[in-house]
């Protein structure tokens, strides 16, 4: 059975911090393939589009009747550990550290063998459930889990290096006087999170809900306004050490589109916080994240980003603000590079219309506070980055992936209403 | 798979001059180093030159930037034949086939088959890090065990699935170490017992410390001619009786249980025209001691799924009953890179032609070497081995 692992995560000074090592990260192009849908936390193998082979490791062509054409496909997850191994020592500084570390063979539902991590709990040739997810270096990898949930099973060491569970770990939410931001508040603390910081604006724009959240175990209310030049980075002076999760909340949606305004007054409103607030984020937590992330499992782990789906192409109903969550978008592509090998995750979310005030406009179905709340507390539980929420987001995901200049011309054809 | 019934012998073709350069834990010298050392020793073991030999077959891991035709140049040589075989521990067999169709039909007259690698402090590591494309995509993500990984989870099935225990391993470790004391340039130069063999540290489970290989620099070597020119050089020789290769058998096995040599053995012993109780020794590829019982079974010295038992009746000593890895084998000799891969190929021609020294099996005429390699993704790919006979069998 897992041990639980519920105390807070302090480091001691005394002890040595581990090493900046990752595991290992070189991939074929192939595999990165791989990657891309396990940060999406979807099981995904190549399957012959012709005989209908599956096919891993990742290939160029199919081993059984030499079709080049082998789209990803989701798998089943299911599986049956045939051997195993405990290793006790490795050749890479990061294992090594963590020695012992089980490893095994999977026979795969799906067809193959694979190799995997391997759960604690799971019996020996028992069955298994395999999950794809990013590792500490953003790569792609298989583990497998026991098929029924065990106690503590979430805090086994192996699978929390994959996983970015907000319980015992410190979290900053930036703006902590929408609805959304309290629905996460509230589930990140349910979730156990040692300590919450809820971003305030100074300039006391009213902050209704704040007495209720107050009561919060662990959270407190910090000083925050991202269209303020000095605040992100006098808030960093404070508590940029302290911050395992940053979860950035602020955003600004006006309904304009190009025409009908006069000047750029919202527009700018909306890139001061959309694109400039994560900007002055970044570059005040930025640093103090990426080096704690390589402190391990003790140290920083995930920054989520929320935008707008239409970040990837852009609606006219709310056309400038789309502008701006497309640059945020871009900007968050940035960050993810610069974060890559610290260990920190950065976690995009891509919404449909949130059913708050600013998109009334729009038919349903929208997105409610509770379900994004939902949405960021399971994505960082179980170490997913990349995730499209409500049926809008999701449709238009799929489409954009289908073709992204179809999805702009759609979106730009005359509405019929 | 079809076997092929109509495979021309290899009447006349004979093999010479063994040379083995002594391991070393580390070498600061590059792979070039090794390769020069093992030339040097063939010329002084067999008289010839740089204009003498006309083809050359090389393996090494870490010859980069080089290739073989690096080597021609580097040390003299004109051939009109050259190959390059990274294939690890099948590459002694895989060589020998090679060379021995080369000079059978004339394309070369005298091929100097080389194997040598060098062991820097961190080259195995490095090593580890390219291997292969499966290996990076699907093997060093999960632990970076390396083939100590591999082998565990081999190791682990094997043992369930035919009911060998750590026991038998540990006899065949402990008997290689025996021989090895007997062989002056095998690394290990203390005893070895069971109970330090059970006790040992753990690697990866079930692998503890003497499953293991230790990687070192080295390099082996030999000549491949017809009996004639052997003869008139007067050099002593074994016959080269039959050969068999394969790659890649099996695919569809979930966890490797067997290698290639199960679909092969019987052309191997047809081919010779002996049976596998008339081998007077037989060297395996033994990079952990669960291939070599795959290796008891699969090329037929018993049935398969019975190693066990096998292991309990001999004592695999070079002066024992059913000699086996008599200079110690990679286990206690050393694991030179590929050059581990000519080590039995090497050991058996010393034998077969009398010169082997303290660890000499008594009157040998048949020996058996065989090969194995290439932990792609799950499982070894190549495998082959060969039958040789001394010159007066």
């Amino acid at each position: 059975m897992t041990q639980a692992h519920r105390s807070p995560p302090q480091k001691k000074p005394q002890e040595a911090a581990l090493a900046p090592e990752l595991p290992p990260f070189t991939r074929s192009r192939k595999g990165i393939a791989f990657t891309t849908a396990a940060a999406e936390g979807r099981f995904s193998l190549q399957k012959c589009a012709a005989c209908g082979q599956v096919c891993y490791p990742p290939r160029e062509a199919c081993p059984k009747c030499w079709c080049p054409d082998l789209p990803w496909t989701n798998m089943p997850a299911g599986g049956k550990l045939l051997t195993e191994s405990t290793l006790r020592t490795s050749f890479n500084a990061y294992f090594q550290k963590r020695t012992p570390w089980r490893i095994g063979t999977i026979q795969l539902d799906a067809g193959p063998v694979a190799l995997a991590h391997i759960h604690g709990d799971v019996a020996a040739r028992a069955r298994v459930r395999m999950i794809a997810r990013t590792d500490k270096s953003g790569q792609g990898v298989l583990m497998a889990l026991p098929e029924q949930e065990t106690p503590n099973m979430a805090d086994d060491q192996q699978l929390q290096t994959l996983t970015c569970d907000p319980a015992s770990r410190r979290v900053l939410i930036t703006d902590g006087c929408t609805e959304t931001s309290q629905a996460i508040a509230r589930a990140v603390a349910a979730a156990g999170a040692a300590a919450i910081f809820a971003g305030i604006a100074e300039n006391s724009q009213p902050c209704p809900g704040r007495e209720a959240l107050e009561g919060l175990p662990g959270l407190v209310f910090v000083p925050l306004d991202l269209g303020n030049p000095q605040s992100a980075a006098e808030l960093a002076a404070r508590i940029g050490d302290q911050v395992d999760i940053l979860i950035n909340t602020a955003a600004l949606v006006r309904p304009a589109a190009g025409m009908g305004r006069e000047n750029v007054a919202s527009a700018r409103d909306e890139m001061e916080i959309n694109y400039f607030g994560l900007l002055r984020l970044i570059q005040a937590f930025g640093p103090a994240m990426r080096l704690r992330g390589r402190e391990g499992e003790k140290g920083a782990c995930a920054w989520v980003n929320l935008f707008s789906v239409y970040a990837l192409s852009n609606s006219r109903v709310h056309g400038t603000a789309a502008a701006s969550q497309a640059a945020a978008h871009s900007l968050s592509q940035c960050l993810r590079a610069e974060m890559a090998g610290s260990g920190v995750k950065v976690v995009n979310v891509l919404l449909g219309p949130l059913d708050d005030a600013w998109h009334r406009q729009l038919p349903p179905p929208k997105v409610t506070p509770g379900q994004l709340a939902g949405a960021v507390v399971t994505a960082l539980q179980e170490g997913i980055e990349d995730l499209a929420l409500g049926p809008v987001a999701e449709d238009l995901v799929r489409r954009f992936r289908q073709d992204p200049m179809a999805l702009h011309r759609e979106l730009a054809q005359i509405q019929q209403s | 798979m079809k076997t092929n019934s109509n495979r021309s012998g290899y009447d006349g073709i004979v093999v010479t001059s063994p040379v083995s350069i002594p391991y070393e834990r580390y070498s600061p010298e590059p792979a070039q180093w090794w390769f020069g050392r093992a030339l040097s020793a063939l010329g002084i073991s067999s008289g010839l030159g740089p204009a003498d030999i006309d083809g050359l077959c090389a393996s090494s891991f870490s010859l980069a930037p080089d290739t073989a035709v690096g080597l021609t140049q580097h040390f003299g040589l004109t051939p009109r034949w050259l190959d390059h075989i990274p294939t690890g521990g099948a590459a002694g067999v895989m060589a020998l086939r090679r060379a021995a169709r080369a000079v059978q039909s004339g394309d070369a007259g005298i091929v100097a088959c080389i194997a040598a690698d060098t062991n820097q402090v961190d080259s195995f590591r490095t090593m580890l890090g390219s291997f292969s494309r499966f290996s990076q995509d699907a093997v060093l993500p999960y632990g970076a065990g390396g083939p100590n990984g591999s082998f565990a989870l081999m190791t682990r099935e094997y043992m369930r699935a035919y009911g060998i225990g750590r026991e038998e391993f540990g006899k065949l470790c402990v008997a290689q170490r025996h021989n090895a004391l007997h062989y002056p340039h095998a690394l290990m130069k203390t005893p070895l017992g069971l109970q330090q063999y059970l006790e040992a540290r753990k690697i990866a489970d079930p692998l503890t410390l003497y499953d293991c290989v230790m990687p070192c620099a080295g390099a082996e070597a030999y000549l491949v001619m017809q009996e004639n020119v052997a003869a008139d050089l007067g050099l002593p020789f074994a016959r080269l009786l039959s050969t068999i290769e394969r790659h890649n058998a099996y695919p569809d096995d979930p966890v490797q249980l067997r290698g290639g040599w199960a679909m092969d053995a019987d052309e191997l012993w047809g081919m010779a025209g002996v049976k596998p109780a008339e081998v007077d020794l037989l060297q395996t590829y033994d990079d952990y001691p669960v291939i070599i019982a795959m290796q008891f079974e699969d090329l037929g010295f018993c049935e398969k799924g019975a190693s066990a038992e096998f292991i309990r009746h001999h004592t695999f000593t070079f002066d024992g009953s059913f000699p086996h890895n008599t200079s110690g084998g990679q286990l206690s000799a050393g694991q030179a890179g590929a050059a581990g891969g000519f080590l039995g190929m090497v050991e058996a021609i010393r034998q077969l032609t009398g010169a082997a020294g303290s660890n000499a099996v008594a009157k040998p005429r048949l020996a058996a070497v065989s090969g194995f390699g290439m932990i792609n993704f799950d499982r070894g790919l190549c495998s082959g081995a060969a039958i040789l006979a001394g010159d007066s069998a």
